[in-house]
């Protein structure tokens, strides 16, 4: 069977600015694509270069093996969008937003009452279809867009950050809609700011200026840094921070919750934790627990950034004028 | 214990026919990083704006450094640093004006102050660069500036790393870190269960009453009844469904990569384990592990 969705070399620039550069993945009935990066890094023109709402300078998108660009309308038949600013007809109660997308999406008028009470169901919102869309909770309005963009049944669905700025409830309870679209066959396309939620993805691509970095199963992706975290916790944990980079292996550290998360150079020796535990001791930092950790993909994530110093990059916080140590150098470009 | 910069006292806000926030008290202490979490529409924005007096509690009062939030409101935010989630910046106006302006709010003539504020964020040197062009990392940083330029003792943020990225994210929060050390007090809200990690105290709302306020630590402790499991299963959604399904499972949802479960104090892996593979789910593995802030929250702010 064809992947659902198969983007091929796809560009696209405004101006000057190579906002797609040359990107191609494909993407399985029943699996789910993360796109995670940097903020600026074409995720969202990318989105819209599948859903057909930006033009590609070049590349092809095939949806459900139709062809974008040569029969938009067949192509997105199979398409299901959920921006990352949807929106929805306040004055209007749920069912009728649904009443709504449904016709939009060339629904039979017999077909949509039955469908969207389905679709209610499904997302949860079965006791709302009278409610008016603004008298909603956000994280129901979250779910009744998640819910327009299936009205029609697509096999192809894409979600544009769809949980950036939505509390944990919510979220864990979208992504339950997801795994189950998936048990269905449906192949999701979803931008996300959140590691844990890449992390269950079937695969996982970084995306910086215009191109995937790198893209594979999130097991994969993380082997490139395989032996390379050290997970610390210490007390007090800034000064724990200051000392571990002060260590000559120590690539880069990070907070991870109330952890420290240490990356090694590649190639660094055993004796690594030795010393950093006489470090610790030396500088008066209590140290409670040190050991490896398989690497998660926010430390993925972090070690490609630093790599490639993308120009979206927010500088490093520098207030005494001082560089900042450990900063990677920027790559040539 | 160091002196309360914050004092809210059975905080209320009544709108027509429903209590945004419900009889909410607690304090701030200077010197605290107080992260203040709840679901969408739980009351926290609400009880922001009463705390700088942009709105009148229907009972209730509070207090931000002895100042009364309703009568002496303006002496509050002479002193606070506020941050609202979107970010409050005129579009048109280069990052530098955007700057003056706010700087001229609050009566900061001194055109070094507010070179401060840009330099402090990381942002020397865009000046001239208009607010719309800035990447949303960066138009974070300026906010946050514009919030700072006053030079406020307590700083007030609403979902400040809202839709910034993981890397802008991390290096906000060594911001906040850095503007803490130097005795700042943060109030700040967040859907990012990580961040609240980095707080001194966690604050948990629902529904507009304060359900918890304590350290990451003792919410850990205290706030979860029960135990936490990683399941590692090959198939998550039917894994998922037999798990919400076990009996002792009190709640059972996606973490990263594999599924988490709370059970009560009798949980065992072997009951897990035999649970699951009563629905034929084998390849399985069940690990103890310590509760995250996450966990505490999906408990205490879940229905």
């Amino acid at each position: 069977m064809p992947a659902l969705i198969q983007v091929n070399d796809l560009r696209r620039s405004f101006g000057r600015v190579r906002a797609v550069d040359g990107l191609s993945l494909s993407i399985d009935a029943g699996e789910v694509f993360a796109l995670v990066g940097p903020d600026g890094a074409g995720k969202t023109t990318v989105m819209r270069l599948i859903c057909g709402a930006l033009r590609a300078d070049s590349g092809s998108v095939l949806l459900a093996g139709e062809d974008l660009a040569r029969r938009p309308e067949h192509a997105r038949a199979n398409l299901g969008y959920l921006p990352q600013r949807f929106s929805l007809y306040g004055e209007l109660t749920v069912l009728e937003n649904l009443r709504f997308f449904a016709e939009l999406r060339g629904l039979p008028t017999r077909e949509w009452l039955p469908r969207s009470r389905e679709i209610l169901d499904f997302v949860g919102l079965a006791d709302f279809g009278e409610r008016r869309a603004e008298a909603l909770s956000g994280g129901m309005k979250q779910k009744l867009g998640l819910a327009a963009a299936l009205v029609h049944r697509p096999s192809i669905l894409l979600l544009d950050e769809p949980t950036g700025g939505v509390d944990p409830v919510t979220r864990q309870s979208f992504w339950q809609l997801i795994i189950r679209l998936l048990g269905q066959g449906v192949a999701v396309l979803v931008s996300t700011p959140y590691m844990d939620e890449a992390a269950r993805c079937s695969r996982v691509g970084f995306m910086a200026r215009g191109q995937l970095l790198l893209q594979g199963r999130p097991a994969e992706v993380v082997r490139s840094l395989q032996g390379r975290i050290l997970e610390v916790k210490a007390e007090p944990r800034r000064r724990a921070e200051e000392l571990a980079r002060e260590v000559s292996e120590v690539e880069d550290v990070q907070a991870f919750g109330d952890r420290l998360h240490l990356r090694l150079r590649a190639g660094a020796g055993s004796g690594v934790e030795q010393r950093l535990a006489a470090q610790f001791a030396a500088g008066g930092v209590e140290c409670s627990r040190m050991h490896q950790v398989p690497p998660n993909l926010e430390d993925v994530f972090i070690a490609q950034l630093q790599a490639e110093a993308p120009v979206s990059t927010v500088p490093p916080v520098d207030p005494d004028g001082a560089h900042i140590r450990n900063q990677p150098q920027r790559r040539a470009r | 214990m160091s002196e309360a910069v914050v004092v809210a006292d059975r905080l209320t806000k009544r709108f027509d026919g429903f209590t945004a926030v419900d009889g909410v008290s607690f304090e701030v202490h200077s010197g605290e990083v107080v992260g203040y979490l709840g679901p969408n529409g739980s009351g926290k924005t609400t009880t922001i704006r009463m705390l700088l007096g942009l709105l009148l509690p229907s009972d209730g009062q509070a207090r931000v450094f002895g100042f009364d939030s309703v009568r002496q409101a303006e002496a509050i935010r002479a002193r606070v640093g506020y941050m609202s989630q979107k970010f409050a910046l005129y579009d048109d106006l280069t990052a530098g004006e955007n700057l003056a302006f706010y700087a001229g709010v609050y009566g900061v003539v001194d055109a070094r102050q507010q070179r401060a504020a840009l330099d402090l964020v990381g942002l020397k040197g865009i000046d001239g660069t208009r607010a719309s062009e800035l990447p949303i990392g960066w138009r974070q940083r300026l906010a946050l500036a514009t919030a700072i330029v006053h030079q406020p003792s307590l700083l007030i943020l609403d979902e400040p790393t809202s839709g910034v990225d993981p890397v802008a994210r991390r290096s906000f929060w060594d911001l906040i870190y850095r503007l803490a050390e130097d005795g700042a007090t943060v109030f700040v809200t967040t859907h990012y269960m990580d961040e609240a990690e980095y707080c001194t105290r966690v604050g948990i709302m629902r529904r507009g009453r304060l359900l918890a306020m304590d350290s990451p630590d003792d919410l850990k402790r205290n706030a979860l009844p029960g135990l936490a499991w990683d399941v590692y299963a090959e198939r998550m959604l039917p894994a998922l469904d037999a798990l919400q399904a076990l009996q002792g499972v009190k709640r059972a949802g996606l973490a990263g990569d594999h599924l988490r479960a709370i059970t009560g104090q009798e949980g065992t892996a072997a009951a897990i384990e035999a649970g699951l593979s009563g629905h034929g789910l084998q390849s399985l593995r069940v690990e103890r592990t310590e509760p995250t802030l996450e966990d505490v929250f999906l408990a205490l702010a879940g229905d």
